[in-house]
């Protein structure tokens, strides 16, 4: 059994809230106690019907306040895997929140009401989920029952949305007609819509293959700690701590140490204290290494013939997440892993429009939710992969030096 | 489906996960510290400290926020266990913090002294400078804590003020902060009672005798089944019965409900963690009404 990890999103009364009802309580997560509450809650609203939507309502009601709206995590598992959920809404100021969610998942579900079909908000969406090389996607053409559960219906959204994301470099989409209200085609097959071949939404999600969705081809090891006993025993150990983010190591490997370059081989992988003879993303491991090197906390092992970029200049397409705008000439910290430096952003090329992805002038200045192609130079060499190739090595946040604010999201483009 | 031979499994990664949560609080703070309850939470956060830090020592402190009402069988387990793992244990009582500052103790049939670890816990953050705070916290635990950071920034009052709280991306987490902040962390957010469960059968972790059904005197106390200790008034019109009972948190012994079962192994709480979900489509079996993931950790609404 293994873990995915996915967001929803779609406009707002598209559904989404009824699709995680129905999801888990068609997949049998609920418990009694819950479904209780569940049942006194719709019956106050007046409904004799299970109104789902209210399984997720933390975030509803908040909605309702209009407060802090935010990334809400869910989780459910089935035989197959276990699934955690990022929920997001859907609004337009809320590309952060968007982007936040979408940086660890595996998958993500647009919503589309069939009666009103592609609207600004699925491409959006679709943009934002492309930009953070979610691998897969599911277009999930909702209230199927309002149309007549109609074939054609969902072929001419279908082929809209293959229309309008042209040309978005979008990987892997699934398209499933369902009805979140009344269960179809979200654990169970619907009879009302003999016309379509595919699997219902959860036998998706349970089958999807992710274990690609890691680089396993790029081996980088980002060290985090330094485990060094101080008993006799362990006179000369020296163990580097860490997670392998990508590809995987071996005992007797030739690797290389950035930033400085050193050489050496690895001596042995160890996890829980037992030397093993490889280790793969993600495990969390420690290595140790036949010669004896300064390395520290944001140093990276890789392998000696698999050299990652090492630069202070970084081009990036980046999401701005605070409240004052960032200028041209601003100074930032920039935090890639457990490697922290100083930067400075040299300039903004141009602003990228989500819905259209068109290029935009910035005017030298980023607002809240703003996405835009940037040019950073940082105080010292970091070890980067481009985002499309390595997400896991391409990614890095940017933090405000006073405030210690997490201000922007970052995705090296190249160096 | 068939299987690629790169497929982790889910304990794996959540493992995994957790670890790296514990090294960057390693690499990013000066004096972090590890709350411990002695309940099942933080005793699998001990085991997961074991394969981070081994063969080195934790670099930071285990600190338990002592009510008074613990479970005695809590305290044998939580000393036996600093003893096999050599590692440091700080005690702050809450006793101490209602004479130091003058509180009114809590009266009332159960005396509840939950309210006041909050107290404790901030005297014991203050005293010994922590910048961040290892707890168990899951995400699952309630709706509220559905969109709980991992980094959770907290102000000098141990506030949770939301405009502190930062976007958490991709698995970089920033810890900094000013002086007088802290962070509270909480390694296993992505954790599931139900996940917690299967690690601890996996990986053979003991647990405190109380998690496992055993006979009890319990004093029964609006529906609830409440142990009979000398923390809890008894009157003579209360019914005290004797019942085969096991206890899902670790919590003060005055409330923390006991409900019937028969598990005594690990397995068998797990068959009844998976029968207490519904277990046909729409048929659900209300007499057999608990659920524990519903249920908060009282111990843990005190700390965090
Ligand atoms: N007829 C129909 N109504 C639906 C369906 N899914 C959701 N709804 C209704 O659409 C409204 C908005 O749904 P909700 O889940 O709250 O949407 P959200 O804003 O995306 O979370 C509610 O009144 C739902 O009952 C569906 O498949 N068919």
């Amino acid at each position: 059994m293994d873990l995915l990890r996915f967001t929803t999103s779609g406009s707002v009364d598209d559904g989404k809230s009824t699709l995680i009802g129905r999801l888990l309580y068609d997949s049998e997560s609920i418990f009694i106690d819950q479904l209780q509450a569940l049942q006194r809650a719709s019956k106050h609203r007046g409904s004799e019907q299970l109104d789902l939507a209210l399984i997720t309502d933390g975030l509803r009601a908040e909605r309702e306040q209009g407060i802090t709206i935010d990334v809400a995590y869910k989780y459910f598992s089935t035989a197959k895997r276990k699934f955690i959920i990022a929920d997001t809404p859907g609004h337009i100021q809320y590309t952060r929140n968007m982007v936040t969610g979408a940086s660890t998942a595996n998958l993500a579900i647009i919503l589309v009401d069939a009666r009103q079909g592609v609207v600004e908000q699925t491409l959006r969406h679709t943009i934002i989920a492309t930009m953070l090389q979610i691998p897969h996607l599911v277009l999930c053409i909702n209230k199927m029952d309002l149309v007549q559960y109609s074939e054609d219906r969902f072929y001419e959204i279908v082929h809209a949305y293959q229309e309008a994301i042209k040309k978005l470099q979008v990987k892997d989409v699934y398209y499933i007609p369902i009805s979140a209200l009344h269960g179809d085609n979200v654990v169970y097959k619907s009879d009302r819509m003999p016309w379509y071949t595919g699997k219902p939404l959860l036998t998706y999600l349970e089958e999807v293959p992710i274990a690609l969705d890691i680089n396993q081809d790029i081996a980088r090891f980002p060290v985090q700690y330094v485990i060094r006993p101080q008993e006799d025993a362990y006179h000369d150990y020296r163990g580097y701590a860490g997670k392998i983010i990508s590809g995987a190591f071996h005992e007797g490997q030739a690797v290389s140490v950035w930033p400085s370059g050193w050489q050496s081989t690895i001596d042995r992988i160890e996890y829980a204290q037992q030397a093993i003879a490889s280790a793969r993303a993600p495990q969390s491991v420690v290595i140790l290494l036949k010669d004896d090197l300064d390395i520290s906390r944001g140093d990276m092992i890789t392998p000696a013939d698999q050299p990652p970029t090492l630069t202070q200049d970084v081009v990036a397409t980046i999401c701005w997440m605070d409240s004052t705008p960032l200028k041209t000439g601003d100074k930032l910290l920039l935090q890639h892993g457990p490697a922290v430096v100083r930067c400075v952003v040299k300039h903004i090329a141009y602003k990228i429009n989500i819905n259209s992805l068109s290029q935009e002038d910035a005017g030298g200045s980023l607002q809240l939710n703003d996405v835009a192609r940037v040019h950073i130079r940082t105080a010292k060499p970091i070890a980067i992969d481009p985002y499309a190739v390595n997400r896991a090595n391409g990614s890095a946040i940017l933090i405000n030096e006073t405030s210690f604010n997490t201000v922007g999201a970052c995705l090296i483009e190249e160096a | 489906m068939s299987r690629h031979p790169y497929d982790f499994d889910y304990l794996d990664y959540l493992e995994s996960e957790a670890i790296h949560i514990l090294r960057e609080v390693a690499g990013q703070f000066e004096r972090p510290a590890l709350l411990f309850s002695g309940g099942k939470d933080s005793i699998t956060l001990v085991h997961l400290a074991l394969k981070a830090f081994r063969p080195g020592k934790f670099p930071f402190p285990l600190v338990h926020i002592d009510t008074g009402h613990n479970f005695p069988e809590v305290l044998q387990f939580r000393d036996a266990l600093i003893d096999r793992i050599g590692e440091r244990l700080i005690v702050r009582k809450v006793e101490d913090t209602i004479k130091q500052k003058n509180l009114e103790p809590p009266k009332g049939k159960l005396a509840s002294r939950n309210f006041l670890q909050a107290y404790t816990l901030l005297d014991t953050i203050e005293e010994f400078e922590f910048d961040a705070c290892i707890g168990g916290a899951r995400r699952d635990e309630e709706k509220a804590r559905a969109k709980e950071r991992i980094f959770s920034v907290r102000n000098e009052f141990g506030e949770w003020d939301p405009r502190l709280q930062r976007p958490e991306l991709w698995n970089i987490y920033n810890g900094k902060i000013h002086k007088g902040e802290n962070v509270r962390v909480f390694p296993i957010s992505n954790w599931t009672e139900l996940d917690v469960w299967h690690y601890i059968l996996r990986e053979n972790i003991a647990l405190p005798a109380i998690y496992y059904a055993h006979t009890r005197k319990c004093l029964v106390y609006e529906g609830q089944l409440v142990a009979v200790s000398p923390h809890i008034q008894i009157e003579p019109d209360d019914v005290i019965v004797e019942k085969t009972v096991r206890f899902r948190t670790v919590g003060d012994m005055n409330c923390t409900a006991a409900i019937e079962s028969q598990a005594r192994t690990t397995e068998e709480i797990i068959q009844e963690i998976l029968q207490s979900k519904i277990s046909e489509r729409g048929a659900t079996r209300i007499d057999d009404k608990f659920s524990e993931a519903a249920m908060e950790d009282r111990k843990k609404a005190g700390y965090f």
